[in-house]
């Protein structure tokens, strides 16, 4: 568990590199720091208050000690459970690079872990009513991706379009990130779902087993479609493919045999694939599509869940595949309610931080980039025409 | 025949290319380069160290034409790269004693001529 924890807290930078190859050169510090900075103030938000919400503790980590919970010491599935946070507030980041100002969006996620993330967790993972119904979700699929996606669709529509969306070629400034942060966003992934098992134990060999194999089968259906459609593998494809994969399995990674995960993460390259041809061709600038990765691939994932869940495997609910029909129908209710509250609740965060100041750069500051005009640094400067100021009283 | 030198944001590299397509306006050339046109300095820190940065990027368009086409190139220029901030950029125009198209050796107003292809 301690590993795990260190894992998906990688996961966090890794998904900022992932994010920011794919921005232009001015705006990639920015798109840095919009996963980077929710490390430190979702991860104080969820110390303070977050977890007691989610988990029923007491505020500021009262009775949170070192007694087992389960089969780990109280504080680490405190940590544990922080670091889910911490990812799940930086994904949205991915729908508002660009454009969105810096000090609304750091208020936003911290607000949003808080009022959306916190009381999701705690219906499916806090005994909550979703956790009553049965619904099933390893590791976050409902909780994490869809929860996130939906907040990214609701935050992109909000804040509105990049000025140059639609008008003028934005290329990816540094594919290589992307597929590093890929890779790295793997790595911490087996954290993520081989940690949910809150123990090393099978149930933590199965998540960690079907986390290798689902995006290994998103990865080569997707090479195959980019194949079959436009003669050419891209790289940004497989990075998408990978995290598709790794998205879909979370929910299932426990649930469902080795076979099944194969199949789900075949499946799930569809929906994300033609999702993110059909979002292109709109005016919706989910920039860097959360909706497309983490919505499609959540919602997919979650629904496949209830269908190759086994009792065999998961060693308590079966799907429809597996004869429990009513499954699918506790999945798609989880799905809806997260998908509601989510939409909903980021909403009214958006316009009450819109009351107080503007949510999105102007016009001359997203021309000039958010780099330097958000963090006064640039990415890649040549440091030519730049004059040294000498500190006050120095030397 | 004049050539035309005309300093522009990189931002609005784009806007000012369409607006001289829009203008039948075809022969260019750009080069990225840095100035400094009077804007207020960005001031960047890293950890202790405060550096002020006084040199701009820019995009330096150059575009020879004949006398009769000056002012539809100034004034799409000018349309298209105007932010009304300063640093937005100049627009020069000069006087150029002798042109040649390299394929065909004209010379003058018939090499900066567009061919119909």
């Amino acid at each position: 568990m301690l590993v795990s924890t260190a894992l998906v807290l990688l996961m966090t930078p890794a998904l900022g590199f992932f994010y920011a190859g794919m921005v232009r050169s001015k705006n990639v510090l920015n798109t840095l720091m919009m996963s980077f900075v929710p490390l430190g103030f979702v991860g104080i938000a969820w110390a303070l208050a977050g977890y007691a919400i989610a988990f029923g503790s007491g505020f500021f980590l009262q009775g949170v000690g070192l007694e087992a919970k389960g089969s780990i010491p109280h504080v680490l599935f405190m940590a544990y459970q922080g670091t889910f946070a911490i990812i799940t507030a930086a994904l949205i980041s991915g729908a508002i690079v660009e454009r969105m100002r810096f000090v609304p969006y750091l208020a936003f996620v911290t607000a949003w872990s808080l009022a959306v993330y916190a009381p999701v967790a705690q219906w499916v993972w806090g005994g909550g009513w979703l956790a009553r119904l049965g619904a099933l979700d390893f590791a976050g699929g409902t909780v994490v991706h869809v929860n996130a996606a939906v907040a990214a669709l609701v935050v992109a529509v909000v804040v509105g379009a990049r000025r140059d969306y639609g008008r003028q070629a934005i290329v990816p400034q540094n594919v290589p990130h992307t597929l590093l942060g890929a890779g790295l966003l793997w790595l911490g992934w087996f954290g993520f779902n081989g940690g949910s098992a809150l123990a090393s134990n099978a149930s933590a060999a199965l998540a960690f087993t079907n986390t290798m194999f689902a995006p290994i089968a998103t990865l080569c259906v997707w090479t195959l479609v980019d194949l079959v459609r436009t003669g050419k593998a891209t790289a940004i494809g497989a990075a998408t493919a990978i995290v598709v994969g790794l998205v879909a399995i979370t929910p299932a990674a426990g649930f469902v045999s080795p076979l099944s995960a194969i199949a789900l993460g075949a499946i799930a390259a569809f929906p994300s694939y033609f999702a993110l041809l059909w979002r292109t061709r709109t005016r919706l600038d989910d920039s860097l599509d959360v909706l497309a990765a983490h919505g499609c691939g959540g919602i997919v994932g979650a629904l496949l869940t209830g269908v190759f869940a086994q009792k065999e495997w998961s060693g308590g609910a079966s799907g429809l595949l597996f004869g429990n029909p009513k499954q699918l129908g506790i999945q798609a209710a989880a799905v809806g309610a997260t998908i509601v509250y989510s939409g909903a609740i980021t909403f009214v965060l958006l316009k009450a931080i819109g009351l107080v100041t503007s949510l999105r750069a102007r016009a001359e500051e997203e021309g000039i980039g958010l780099d330097v005009t958000q963090h006064g640094e640039e990415a890649y400067s040549r440091g030519e025409g730049a004059i040294l100021i000498l500190p006050e009283g120095g030397r | 025949m004049k050539l035309i030198v005309a300093i522009v944001r990189p931002e609005k590299l784009n806007a000012v290319l369409e607006s001289l397509y829009r203008a039948e306006v075809r022969g260019l050339s750009i080069s990225r380069i840095e100035g400094h046109g009077g804007e207020t300095e960005q001031v960047q820190t890293y950890r202790g160290t405060t550096v002020k940065v006084g040199l701009t990027e820019k995009v330096r368009l150059e575009i020879g034409v004949s006398d009769h086409f000056v002012d539809t190139t100034v004034q799409a220029i000018l349309a298209s790269a105007r932010t009304g901030g300063v640093g937005d950029g100049k627009i020069f125009v000069l006087p150029v004693e002798k042109v040649y198209r390299i394929r065909t050796g004209e010379e003058d107003q018939a090499a900066v001529t567009p061919v119909n292809p």
